[in-house]
This record gives C-alpha cells, sequence and structure tokens, in this order.
C-alpha cells in the first residue's frame, strides 16, 4: 500500500521546473553521445527542430501525438487514482484490434454510425482488460503488476490471432489486418491537406485528444467519482474508513483507465495505421504513455503537452538519420529524461535533510 | 511410441533453453526486490548485457569472456538504478523504467554506430557458449538419443541452475542472507544492528543487474547467434512475474520460470506438427501463469520494505 503511496505522493510533488531540468539534462546527455560519436551537436539538433516547426512537420506531430497523449491520460488517471496502469500497452492493443474488427466488419455503416461503434468498441475492449486485472486485485489478491504484464501478452497474441480470422485478415499477402473501411477513418480530404500543405495523415484525432483531456480533468476535479478515486489512491484505509468502497473504486478506475487506452489504440488505428499488422514485438505506445503521463505531472493538461512534445520527439528523431545520427538518440535523451525525473526527488530530500538539521527533528519519519 | 519419447526430449531441451535466461534474470531480481528495491529495469539490463556479450565474444573469440563482460554491462546499468534508488532515494519504478529505455536506447545506438545495422555480425560456433555433452550418448537407442536430445543444452543451462542452488544458499544459510533479506523487511531495525543498508542494497541491486546481464547475454549467445533489437522482448518483465509468482524466493522463482521455459517449449513442438494456431499456442504460459495463481498461489507476500526509499536517520 505504502509503495502506491509514494509513486502518488511522487506524482503530485513533482512539479514543472523539475521536468524542464530534466528535459534540458536529457538533451545534455544526448549531445555527450553525440560528440562521442563523433557526430555535429548542431546538425542533429538542428535538424530535430526544423523537422518538427515547418508546417507540415508540426501537423505530423500533432498526429504522432494523439495516441501518445490519450494513452498518457490513461496511466495518469491511473496514478492519481493510486494504481500504477502498466497494463495500458495491452489495452491499447485491445482497443484497436476492437476498432479494426467493427472497423472491417460495418464498413457498410455510414461515417457517423460507424466512427462512435469503433470508439466504444475499442473502450469497451481496453476497459475489460482493465477490469479483469482488478477483478483478479480484489477478488483473489493476485498482484496488479504481474496480471497487467500478463495481460499485455495475451492481448498482443490475441491480436494477432485475430488478424490472422479469414473475415479480418488482409486479402493480399500482407501479414495484416484488412484497411478499415474509409467510413471508419479520420483523415481529412486528400484535397485539402495537399492544398493547405498539411501532412497527409491530418485528421481528427487531435480534437477528440483535447475534449478527452478536458474530461478526464473534470471527472478527476469536478466530480465525486474523481474525488472518491483520488482519497482511496491517497490512503486506503481512510478512504474506507469513510465509507468509501475501496474495491469497486478500483474496479472502476482501472475500467476507466483502460478505456482511455483502448480509446488510444482506436485513434491511432483510424487516424494513422487504418490496419493492424502481425506484431513480431510489442509497440510500445502504453508503455510511451507511462513515460508522457510521468513528463506531464500527471495533469490531464501537462500530458496533453508533454504528448505533443513526445510525439515530436518520435517524429523529429525519425529524421535523425538523414544527418546521419541513429533515430535510437531519442529513447536516450527520453530515457534520461525520465532518469532525471525519477531522482528530482532529491532536490526535495535535500530540502527537507536541511530543515531537520536546522530544527533537529528526526528525519526517520522520511523513510516512510 | 520411440516418435513420442524422441518429442518428449525435444520439449525438455526446448524447456531448459527456454527457461535460462529467465531464471538468470529471475534470480537477479530476487536480489534486488528481496533487499528492498523494486527492479522493473530488468529487461534494460538483458539488453544490455545481450548486446555487450554478443559484441565481446565476437572481437575476443572467447564466449566466456563475452558472457563475463554481458554481466558487467548488466551490473553497470544495475549501478545506475542504484545510485538514483538507493542513493538518490528516487522513486524505483519510474527509475526501472528509464533504465528500459536507457538500456536497448545506448545499446542499439552503438551496434549502429558499430556495424552500421542495428544487428550484430552473427557469432560462430566456437565463439557462442559452448555445448557440454554432445556425444557423449549413443543416439542408435531410443534412449539415447533421447538423452542426447535433453542435453544438447548449453553450459549456461547448467550454470544456471547452480546458481539457483548458491542463491537459494546465501539466501537462507547465510548471514549476509539474513541481513539482506532483513534490510527488505524493516531497514530501520537493520541500521539499529549495525548493518549499513544503504551498502547491501546498492550491492544487491548490481549483483540483480549482473545476473540479469548473464541473462540477456545467454538469448543472443546461446539461443540465438547475434544480437538484434527484438532479441529481449518481455523476458525481463516475465522474469520478475516468476518471482511474484514464487513468492519472492529463488526455489519459487525457479518454478515460475520452469512453467513459462516449458510452455515456451511447448510452443516449439506443437507449432511444428499440429494444426493449432501458433498465436493461441504462444498465449499459453501467460494464460496457465495467471490460472495457477488463482488456483494454487494466491496472494503474494511483497517484502514489507520492499518499493521504499531508505532515507538513513540522523
Amino acid at each position: 500500500m505504502t509503495k502506491k503511496k509514494g509513486l502518488l505522493d511522487f506524482v503530485a510533488e513533482t512539479t514543472f521546473i523539475h521536468i524542464l531540468f530534466s528535459i534540458i539534462l536529457g538533451f545534455a546527455v544526448g549531445a555527450v553521445f553525440l560528440a562521442v560519436m563523433g557526430l555535429s551537436i548542431g546538425e542533429a539538433y538542428g535538424r530535430l527542430v526544423s523537422s518538427v516547426t515547418s508546417l507540415k512537420g508540426f501537423t505530423y506531430v500533432v498526429v504522432y501525438s494523439v495516441p501518445y497523449i490519450v494513452a498518457g491520460l490513461s496511466v495518469a488517471f491511473s496514478f492519481k487514482t493510486g494504481v500504477f496502469n502498466i497494463g495500458a500497452e495491452g489495452q491499447f492493443v485491445m482497443g484497436s484490434i476492437a476498432a479494426a474488427c467493427v472497423g472491417i466488419l460495418f464498413g457498410n455503416l455510414p461515417k457517423i454510425l460507424l466512427i462512435p461503434m469503433c470508439f466504444a468498441a475499442a473502450m469497451a475492449a481496453g476497459a475489460l482488460w482493465g477490469i479483469i486485472v482488478a477483478f483478479l486485485k480484489t477478488k483473489w489478491g493476485i498482484n496488479e503488476v504481474l496480471s497487467m504484464i500478463m495481460f499485455n501478452w495475451i492481448a498482443f497474441y490475441l491480436s494477432n490471432f485475430i488478424a490472422g480470422i479469414p473475415a479480418i485478415h488482409s486479402d493480399g499477402n500482407a501479414e495484416a489486418t484488412k484497411n478499415i473501411s474509409s467510413n471508419a477513418s479520420m483523415l481529412f480530404s486528400k484535397e485539402f491537406t495537399k492544398s493547405a500543405g498539411l501532412a497527409p495523415t491530418f485528421n481528427w484525432g487531435f480534437i477528440i485528444a483535447i475534449v478527452i483531456t478536458i474530461l478526464v480533468w473534470l471527472v478527476i476535479e469536478k466530480t465525486t467519482l474523481g474525488y472518491e478515486l483520488k482519497a482511496v489512491g491517497a490512503n486506503r484505509h481512510a478512504a474506507e474508513y469513510g465509507g468509501i468502497n475501496v474495491n469497486r473504486s478500483i474496479l472502476t478506475a482501472l475500467a476507466i483507465s483502460g478505456a482511455l487506452a483502448g480509446l488510444a489504440g482506436s485513434l491511432q488505428l483510424m487516424g494513422m495505421g487504418n490496419r493492424i499488422s502481425v506484431f513480431s514485438s510489442q509497440e510500445g505506445f502504453g508503455f510511451a504513455g507511462i513515460v508522457v503521463a510521468l513528463m506531464g505531472c500527471s495533469n490531464p493538461f501537462g500530458v496533453l503537452i508533454a504528448g505533443v512534445f513526445y510525439g515530436a520527439l518520435i517524429y523529429g528523431g525519425s529524421k535523425l538519420n538523414l544527418v546521419g545520427a541513429p533515430t535510437q538518440l531519442i529513447n536516450v535523451i527520453v530515457g534520461t529524461v525520465v532518469f532525471f525525473i525519477s531522482i528530482s526527488v532529491i532536490f526535495r530530500n535535500l530540502k527537507y535533510l536541511k530543515k531537520t538539521k536546522a530544527t533537529g527533528t528526526k528525519s526517520g519519519e522520511a523513510a516512510k | 511410441m520411440t516418435n513420442f519419447i524422441n518429442e518428449l526430449g525435444i520439449v525438455l531441451y526446448a524447456t531448459l533453453v527456454y527457461t535460462t535466461p529467465l531464471l538468470y534474470a529471475a534470480l537477479g531480481s530476487c536480489f534486488s526486490e528481496v533487499s528492498g528495491v523494486v527492479n522493473i529495469g530488468i529487461e534494460g539490463m538483458m539488453t544490455a548485457g545481450a548486446f555487450t556479450g554478443t559484441v565481446i565474444a565476437y572481437f575476443t573469440g572467447n564466449p566466456w569472456i563475452g558472457f563475463l563482460c554481458g554481466g558487467l554491462a548488466g551490473a553497470l546499468f544495475g549501478m545506475l538504478h542504484a545510485l538514483a534508488t538507493v542513493k538518490l532515494g528516487a522513486d524505483q519504478t519510474i527509475a526501472g523504467t528509464a533504465i528500459n529505455m536507457l538500456g536497448p536506447g545506448i545499446v542499439i545506438m552503438i551496434a549502429k554506430v558499430m556495424f552500421n545495422s542495428t544487428d550484430t555480425v552473427p557469432l560462430t560456433a566456437t565463439q557462442k557458449i559452448p555445448k557440454l555433452f554432445t556425444g557423449l550418448f549413443d543416439t542408435s537407442t531410443v534412449f539415447g538419443r533421447f538423452m542426447d536430445n535433453v542435453f544438447a543444452t548449453y553450459a549456461s543451462t547448467y550454470l544456471v541452475f547452480l546458481a539457483v542452488l548458491v542463491v537459494w544458499f546465501v539466501f537462507y544459510k547465510t548471514r549476509f542472507g539474513l541481513r539482506l533479506r532483513a534490510c527488505g523487511e524493516h531497514p530501520q531495525a537493520c541500521e539499529t544492528l549495525g548493518i549499513n543498508v544503504i551498502a547491501m542494497r546498492f550491492g544487491c541491486v548490481c549483483i540483480s543487474g549482473f545476473l540479469s546481464g548473464l541473462g540477456g547475454a545467454c538469448v543472443t549467445m546461446a539461443i540465438s547467434t547475434q544480437f538484434r533489437p527484438i532479441s529481449i522482448v518481455g523476458q525481463g518483465f516475465i522474469a520478475i512475474a516468476a518471482v511474484i509468482f514464487g513468492k519472492f524466493r529463488p526455489h519459487g522463482a525457479l518454478l515460475g520460470c520452469l512453467l513459462f521455459g516449458f510452455c515456451s517449449g511447448l510452443k516449439v513442438v506443437l507449432g511444428g506438427s499440429s494444426g493449432v494456431n501458433m498465436q493461441l499456442i504462444s498465449m499459453i504460459p501467460y494464460v496457465v501463469t495467471v490460472l495457477v495463481l488463482i488456483l494454487f498461489v494466491g496472494k503474494s507476500r511483497v517484502p514489507s520494505a520492499n518499493g521504499k526509499p531508505y532515507i538513513k536517520s540522523k
């Protein structure tokens, strides 16, 4: 219990300054690696900046960032309620394959009906994946981190299995599903994106991401449900004493978090992917969601900004090989950022130790 | 019947081969978790070990030097994790997430610079970890074939089973082990008895990195012959799952790893011969784990100070 409380406290206390500092250090470490490899730092970072600041580049960034934002919201929501949703990966996969099935099998339905149906299917599938884990935890006390790792892989293989079913599988030789019906696609018309000079995959997803961000903020901050979930996250026993049904809260929290991750999966599919490939390794959107949630201090609006930042790194990073720098540099930078976010706690501890030294009180409590 | 015995031999062989890397990593995870530090960075440490082991073996031509260096590379990332979590009081889950990004990020970048590809050059037979008992059994008899199949596994496999015994002994029969376990249960009490909790935990996380690195090296130097970005995909997390499954005890983790290894082995044999869908077969280990937990194991008792940063009292 205290373990989760620690994480929650941690997330709550991480501030914008820590994040900014960590990002600067991340780029500094990236620069060191570039220098060691004998590459020009200015050229590489210049490329990174120039590829995301053009109109076309920026619209690509927006397109890339949509699934990261929503997956980040999923994880941030779970953080707020005291659960570490490492299972977002599986929920994302379930959401995308569910949306793909609906988008392929009901392709004849009009857009206005089909798109909401795809979203609904994705959210239901993601929520189901969250609920199963919550149920295993509340009913049999099974460690949720363990079962989430298991269900990530079950989702992975289930998605591959479904992609292989003849009704879903691509008609051609591709190891993937059929393309979803154009009625399920959220792309802007080709003529529009071309004439405006935007990325060809520019789509409605970002509006949905913004709406979801506001909704999540409203639920967490302005509703009784959000209050109850936060209370459970902050102190399970106190919440129970206060008359909150803790088991039901965990179930609700993971269902909502799962639904968000599932929605992220459908947004990726209907905005960009258009079909689901047979995976050979986990795609990592859910894990990216963890990073985005951390960089966004688990605040919905912070997550929105962090998601765009992450999308920019991923898109800009894919252009790094044009100047001879490995794209993996981005992972090193992001990893360093997360690393420094994790140790930003030291500044608070320093402050704490100073204070206790001054007053002479015992600091044993700090270990709690 | 002959055919069945033959296939049984292959399943057992595959079980041993796939269990090995998981078991190294799981033993590593035991060290870290039991001393009170959550280490979800196992995956990143394995990747570092996998790459370093292969590259060193490629350049020196000696698999054992490579294997050892794989472990040391893992230990280096273990040290980074220890620095953050033990010395600086970082959140352990987040630091582990960082390690999982940094490990693969750094080694794949180095691979790209060294080999101009994300894959390393495949190892030759003499650069790989050797098999110990090939040609020992008479393959003309059914029993001989069976034994030959089972014992066709690599030296690293025998080593890891030895390591389980050693770790078990260290944990439960030595003073160091008692102190280690106490650090994960009640660090304050340890400190009052004069045990240096910080040093104990720091050491344990480094050991955990070392063992994970060895596990990673097994994947690329025994099962396969080269490092690729998809060499380590989820084995680190499976190892953690096996440890939780085994209630944070080395012998429990052994059972967990064997379960996963056996299911993977079954996959190899069934996948080739039967008409059952490969994807569904691949799902078996994960479904079985959940079922076993529900039916037999139940609640896993986490070391009580696990995950809490320890700040020394003044």
